[in-house]
């Protein structure tokens, strides 16, 4: 099912907050992915020069069209060509879709509990999206922990998740927006205490951002009382 | 030549014998895990060996430690695409510790403080090819890198190299553990590309 790479077109780029852009890609053969699952994308250059990345989908389904969210990391070698040079019409290999453990099943009635560092939000999102498209009547409430408004990706559509029954609370860790009311800085566990479900709900957790968020928020649930067998967590970057 | 990407230039280096097919090289130490790190005090740390003929043997942390240790520098490659080429450990070959092993079983599975596992082959692990690392650059293994004692298994993708290592049980065949249950290929060869399932 995934041993093979598929030729991809991307259909649209769209920023979608100050270094990142969101990408539509065409995918002829695509077989489909469920919520929270990745990808491997491979780029070639005039001279066969090849290199290879993983990006979590945005979205999840049947659709031949999918959706990736691309944050630049500075000094990159992949993620810069996204953010800055890609645009409608080029071709890339995609290979996917991958993993089987980061992903939210809408039959699963369990409360979920989604926390998002920076553009870890997006296969967080995609399990918001796909538990705001179904019939599943799983309580489901996200955290996005963002340097200020402008770093979030998605921003507007998550503000309209709450409308969607999918509860929704911000970390601003160094600037919040005009109107922000609360504190300003990194998570702490009171923090986290407050702006997630119970542990007595017994939900099911999904943490993904950069390896420092993810260490701290994983190592606060445990010590909050969730199970660490219901806490899933994908990280990026070094430690 | 086909499916080239417009505007792609890459970042070119030196192409790289140590660096298997489809893998990039990085100097940063990222971390896979899939959940939250568990925090293990070597006091209460075991390693277990069990077996078909009923027996299991165990190795408290200064059991570990008074076994002989041994320097291994090596290249690691994830499967999520970056290679760290050059690092070095400390830590007992599971030569040594399957010489006070009876089984005539030729797979074992791993199995991990936090609940995880991973399958490999007995044909992996000896011959000098695996060790339970408990330093990494001269410093006791973090416990975000699988710290207080890690499996290191570097010929093959490194989550086979499972952190917070306990113990393995020896198995007549071959079946996946939980990371190979969950779309990844059984063996894990970087050369071969063992990706995914």
């Amino acid at each position: 099912m995934t041993s093979d790479w598929l030729p991809a077109t991307i259909t649209s780029v769209r920023p979608t907050a100050s270094h990142a852009v969101v990408l539509t890609l065409d995918v002829p053969g695509w077989a489909g992915s469920l919520p929270g699952q990745h990808l491997d994308v491979r780029l070639t250059a005039e001279d066969g020069y090849r290199a290879e990345r993983s990006y979590s989908l945005a979205d999840s389904g049947s659709s031949t069209t999918i959706e990736l969210a691309i944050d630049e990391i500075p000094d990159g070698e992949v993620s810069p060509y996204f953010v800055r040079d890609a645009r409608p019409g080029d071709t890339v290999e995609v290979k996917g879709p991958l993993g089987g453990y980061f992903v939210w099943h809408d039959t699963d009635p369990s409360p979920v509990q989604l926390i998002a560092g920076g553009s870890g939000v997006v296969p967080l999102l995609s399990m918001a999206r796909a538990r705001a498209a179904s019939s599943s009547a799983a309580p489901m409430r996200l955290l996005t922990s963002v340097r200020s408004p402008a770093d979030a990706l998605y921003r507007d559509e998550i503000a309209a998740l709450a409308a969607r029954g999918i509860d929704v609370d911000w970390i601003y860790t160094r600037s919040g927006p005009e109107s922000w009311a609360g504190r300003v800085g990194r998570v702490d566990a009171a923090g986290l205490a407050a702006s997630t479900l119970s542990p007595s709900v017994r939900p099911l957790v999904f943490v993904c951002g950069p390896t420092p968020f993810v260490e701290a928020v994983a190592g606060m649930l445990v010590d909050l009382g969730h199970p660490p067998l219901r806490v899933r967590t994908e990280r990026f970057g070094g430690a | 030549m086909a499916n080239i990407t417009r505007g792609f230039t890459g970042r070119r280096r030196a192409p790289d014998p140590a660096v298997p097919p489809g893998q990039y090289l990085t100097d940063d130490f990222p971390v896979l895990s899939a959940g939250p790190t568990p925090r293990v005090d070597p006091d209460e740390w075991r390693f277990s060996v069990r077996t078909e003929k009923g027996f299991t043997t165990t190795w408290t942390w200064s059991d570990l430690l008074a076994l002989p240790q041994e320097e291994v520098h090596t290249d690691i490659h994830c499967v999520t695409r970056w290679s760290k080429l050059g690092t070095s450990w400390r830590g007992v070959s599971l030569d040594t510790i399957m010489a006070a092993v009876d089984s005539d079983f030729a797979y074992a599975m791993v199995h991990c403080y936090g609940g995880y596992t991973t399958n490999v082959p007995m044909a992996d692990l000896l011959g000098g090819q695996a060790w339970i690392a408990h330093e990494f650059d001269g410093r006791a293994l973090e416990p975000v890198h699988g710290g207080p004692a890690r499996l290191l298994v570097p010929h093959l993708y490194f989550w086979k190299s499972a952190k917070w290592v306990r113990g393995l049980v020896m198995q007549k065949k071959d079946a996946p553990g939980f990371w190979e249950q969950n779309g990844y290929h059984r063996h894990g060869d970087p050369w071969r590309e063992e990706r995914y399932a």
